[in-house]
């Protein structure tokens, strides 16, 4: 599905890490285009 | 002599409405939308609804968390009628009364009182217990209204209180960003509220002033200026202020998990003889007032973030009756180490009891994040605590210790709610240090587990998490005398 695709990974502290979501898009043949992590306390 | 033991501890809160709008997601978004000032305005709590809130009650003691269960929700719409302000280990204080511990923290002539505030503060500080004559002192004369109004129309904060002008803050340098008035107040603010907290702590602990050695501040501000951003050394500013003369001190940064590293550190300086009293402060987050503002506003529910927080938390040498701070089983998250969820809970929570042969039906209770869900849930953050109980029950469930089905049961019986304010360091885990102290000593629980996180990646130096853990337990001469 991220085949071709360009995509924004956008992570959470308590939940998934930006770089671990970056990782299955590239496995996955996507190109992640952002990867960051986000804390929301 | 056995492991350092936890002597005694502190909470307290500052009520503090009309300083929501210097948080830093009101003061980027006032500016925006012109309505958006009243609208604030129009949500804020009145002292008697902040002190009479469940939560906070919990925060300064009288309340035990598991009871916020038993409660109806929302709690900020089921009050508890005619709370006390005074706590078990805590007070709340008001927001005049605020201003004049900011004044009386003030040592570089930033904050203008007018004569009006400084005549009503001082009368005000004079009927506290806490307020010593050189205090009174601090608060001076005043300045003439028109003459703050001048100082505001030149770039000064105002500082209102109950819809009156009390006063204002100034920059502190023509050129510095670091030194700004919104800065300033920030970090005047962690200052005060630290210090309230250190003096609560001193109340609470059968120890003089010139006992305490060494202080060590795990707040998130930054103190310093444009040539040393951050460079601290609050917690000797805050140590000056209480009066510890015979004491030095440092701050221990490390995001929001910095009281979990901070008191590693403490234990460790006791264990290795350096010191044999140090003191772990923190102070309230300016910046985080009014962070979930929006969720809240959409809800047409009260601003949840307006109060300040602060605690403090007193480490000594082994007294065989404190509760002990385990330093041979401490949880570290290592540079190596993945940053998903799984790797995070097995290096903090999963290793250092196997590394001591406990398992995690071993501990009474689990500490972790301890944010008050009232105010993150409406914001779409989520219930931090139920989440990480959820965590720390699945490896239960992966070592075959239970059901995946029993995870709201090990919440219940190993958790607890969230109470504490979303003041950064403040959540992390130590909210419950001084319910687990006292049901340690009362022969009620025999161990507790401590775990924090932290947002390292914040900073934008790398992108890797952060996190350490530590468990307290009951004291080893109290045990074997069972």
């Amino acid at each position: 599905m991220f085949k071709g695709k360009k995509v924004l990974c956008i992570g959470e502290r308590d939940g998934i890490p930006g770089p671990s979501i970056e990782k299955v898009v590239e496995s996955a043949g996507g190109e992640p285009v952002l990867s960051v992590t986000q804390c929301f306390v | 002599m056995g492991y350092p033991v936890v002597r005694g501890v502190a909470y307290v809160l500052a009520h503090v409405p009309d300083l929501v709008r210097y948080g830093s997601k009101p003061e980027r978004e006032i500016p925006k939308n012109p309505d958006l000032l009243s609208e604030i305005q129009d949500h804020l709590r009145d002292f008697s609804e902040a002190r009479n809130y469940p939560p906070h009650q919990v925060f300064i003691g009288n309340m035990k968390p598991e009871e916020l269960w038993e409660r109806e929700q929302p709690w900020y719409e089921n009050l508890i009628s005619g709370a006390p302000r005074f706590g078990e280990w805590g007070e709340i204080y008001t927001e005049k009364e605020f201003y004049g511990w900011l004044k009386v923290a003030d040592e570089f002539d930033l904050i203008y009182l007018t004569e009006e505030a400084a005549e009503e503060i001082e009368t005000i500080l004079s009927e506290h217990h806490l307020a010593r004559p050189e205090h009174l002192e601090k608060l001076g004369d005043g300045v003439s209204r028109e003459r703050v109004k001048e100082l505001i129309s030149g770039g000064a904060l105002a500082l209102e209180a109950e819809g009156e002008l009390m006063g204002c803050i100034v920059d502190g340098h023509d050129e510095d960003e670091n030194l700004t008035a919104d800065i300033l107040l920030e970090n005047l603010s962690t200052k005060a509220s630290g210090f309230l907290a250190v003096e609560k702590l001193m109340e609470n602990i059968d120890l003089e002033r010139e006992d305490i050695a060494f202080v060590i501040n795990s707040g998130e501000e930054g103190v310093g200026d444009r040539y040393q951003r951050g460079a601290g050394n609050l917690a000797k500013a805050i140590a000056e202020m209480n009066g510890l003369s015979s004491s030095t001190g440092a701050d221990v940064k490390a995001f929001c998990c910095a009281p979990m590293h901070a008191s590693i550190v403490a234990g460790s300086l006791i264990e290795s003889g350096v010191f044999d009293n140090v003191i772990l402060v923190g102070g309230g987050s300016l910046a985080k007032l009014g962070m979930k503002m929006q969720g809240h506003l959409s809800k047409d529910m009260p601003i949840m973030e307006d109060v300040l927080a602060g605690n403090a938390f007193l480490f000594s040498k082994d007294d065989e009756v404190n509760p002990q701070i385990r330093l041979d089983t401490i949880g570290k998250h290592d540079v190596a180490m993945a940053s998903s969820q799984q790797a995070i809970y097995s290096a903090l929570v999963d290793k250092p009891l196997q590394k001591v042969g406990l398992t995690i039906f071993d501990v009474d209770k689990y500490s972790s994040e301890l944010h008050n869900p009232e105010i993150t849930v409406p914001a779409g953050s989520g219930n931090v605590p139920h989440n990480n109980y959820r965590m720390i029950g699945s490896f239960a469930v992966k070592h075959g210790l239970m059901e995946a089905d029993e995870l709201d049961e090990f919440e219940k019986e190993y958790g607890m709610p969230g109470f504490s304010p979303t003041q950064g360091h403040i959540p992390s885990a130590l909210p419950f240090l001084g319910f687990a102290r006292d049901r340690i000593l009362k022969g009620e629980m025999k161990r507790t587990f401590f775990l924090g996180k932290g947002s390292l990646f914040l900073a934008k130096m790398s992108n890797i998490s952060d996190g350490m853990s530590f468990i307290l337990e009951a004291n080893s001469a109290s045990s074997s005398q069972d």
